[in-house]
């Protein structure tokens, strides 16, 4: 799983060292394989050929009139792509996160999400059943820490990140800012607990660090 | 009275005039983010966005974007008094718990039963579903904003969708470059037209038959 939405909250060092390491046959679980932010994007790992299988919301881009890498990747058959409504994909982390056997959403009902999903009709209205969704790892970032692991995102970093600490067996963290001693951070304001965290690491600040995000990127 | 196509601006314009005070409402990538940019008075508009944000303030200006605020179009906005920030999941449950009042939405096509079309055009393998599916079945209310035609000119308001559905029967209202339409249980009513243009001629570039609204009138360009 590789976390964030956008460029906020996407772990482009821990993606870069995964580049650099260059371990095929991939699953990889993202919103959207990006490639356009950094020379560090979760799209970059597809480009390289690491993938087998992709989990996602968006499989090509939604302004129909931009052909992606990705796309050109995807139609020529070099990997398989599930494509996820969003706020299924989530429910089904969260479901593997926390021991739920399967669940039923109405999201998808009527359209090609749905084909050969079981359907039920609860109180009138039809529901679809959907299976968790687990990692072995997961890739987030995060803008504090401490060493325990206990985390607190900036703003929209937060995005997908929480679920997917919790939904892999292991949870990588890339820290923006800075990694405290424990008691350093308040209780009260802790997003993800340390006991979903395995690694922490600092990274560099920009450019260095990445995570550019260039004004002319703007739709408007 | 001169012919003139309404401009995207304007179209966006039409359906945030029907937004009320108070509503949570979520706005799709693309043109529907127009819909912020109006003015809304003295209607206070609670802004929802997939990546958790909720009640969010307008673009950020060049130079004071917050590398770590973007919207659903990853576009830096800008928190204001009252925002909150919630993680996917719980995002995810105000948009399919029924707390989002409406959310505008772009397609391809939309029919006369309320079906629309946006994730997948004509001869491409992948596409993008995003968040749409969700907020389609969640939203109390699904508006689209879109081109009444496609480029080369065929209509996208149909008797049924051609492209792979969205969302079934929950369309309930269409504004496009040539005016506003009802969908009720007897298809698309026009409410409103684009200045210069008959009903004749709207129909003529649309599919579905379109039943005349007997309040019809121009298209409505200033808040009620």
């Amino acid at each position: 799983m590789l976390g964030g939405f956008g460029p906020p909250g996407m772990p482009q060092n821990l993606t870069g060292a995964l580049l650099r390491r260059g371990v095929k046959d991939l699953t990889v679980i993202v919103n959207r394989l990006d490639s356009s932010w950094s020379a560090a994007d979760p799209g970059k790992l597809l480009e390289r050929g690491f993938v087998r299988k992709v989990c996602c919301a968006f499989s090509a881009s939604p302004h129909p009139s931009q052909v992606t890498e990705f796309e050109r990747l995807h139609e020529a058959g070099l990997f398989e792509a599930e494509l996820i409504p969003q706020g299924t994909m989530v429910e089904r982390m969260r479901a593997a996160a926390a021991g739920i056997g399967a669940f039923y959403t109405p999201t998808g009902v009527g359209t090609e999400i749905a084909e050969g999903k079981e359907h039920k009709v609860i109180n009138g209205r039809t529901y679809i059943l959907e299976y968790p969704l687990p990692a072995d790892y997961a890739f987030i970032r995060a803008t504090r820490a401490d060493t325990f692991g206990n985390l607190q995102y900036h703003m929209t970093q937060r995005n997908f990140n929480p679920v997917m600490a919790m939904a892999s067996k292991n949870t990588f963290a890339e820290i923006e800012e800075s990694i405290e001693e424990p008691g350093c951070l308040d209780p009260d304001h802790i997003h993800t607990p340390g006991i979903f965290i395995d690694r922490i690491v600092k990274i560099p600040p920009p450019p260095e660090g990445l995570w550019t995000f260039p004004s002319e990127r703007r739709d408007r | 009275m001169e012919k003139q196509p309404l401009d995207r601006q304007t179209i966006c314009n039409r359906l945030a005039m029907e937004f009320e005070n108070d509503w949570v409402v979520n706005l799709g990538i693309g043109m529907p983010t127009l819909c912020a940019n109006v003015p809304f008075g003295d209607r206070d508009i609670i802004l929802q966005s997939e990546n958790g944000l909720v009640g969010y303030g307008p673009l950020a200006k060049e130079g004071e974007e917050n590398k770590n605020l973007v919207d659903a179009g990853a576009q830096y906005v800008t928190t204001r008094p009252g925002t909150a920030i919630v993680h996917h999941v719980d995002s995810f449950t105000i948009i399919r718990g029924g707390y989002v009042e409406v959310t505008v939405l772009g397609a391809y096509e939309v029919a006369e039963n309320g079906d629309f079309a946006s994730w997948k055009t004509a001869g491409r393998k992948g596409g993008g579903i995003g968040g749409a599916m969700d907020l389609a079945v969640g939203a109390k209310r699904v508006w689209i904003t879109m081109a009444h035609t496609t480029r080369d000119g065929k209509p996208r308001l149909l008797k049924r969708c051609n492209l792979p559905l969205t969302a079934v029967g929950v369309v309930s209202m269409v504004a496009t470059d040539y005016g506003l339409f009802e969908i009720t249980s007897g298809g698309f009513v026009l409410k409103e037209f684009a200045p210069g243009y008959t009903p004749e001629e709207i129909q003529e570039i649309t599919e579905a038959t379109l039943t005349i609204s007997p309040d019809l009138r121009k298209f409505q360009t200033r808040n009620k």
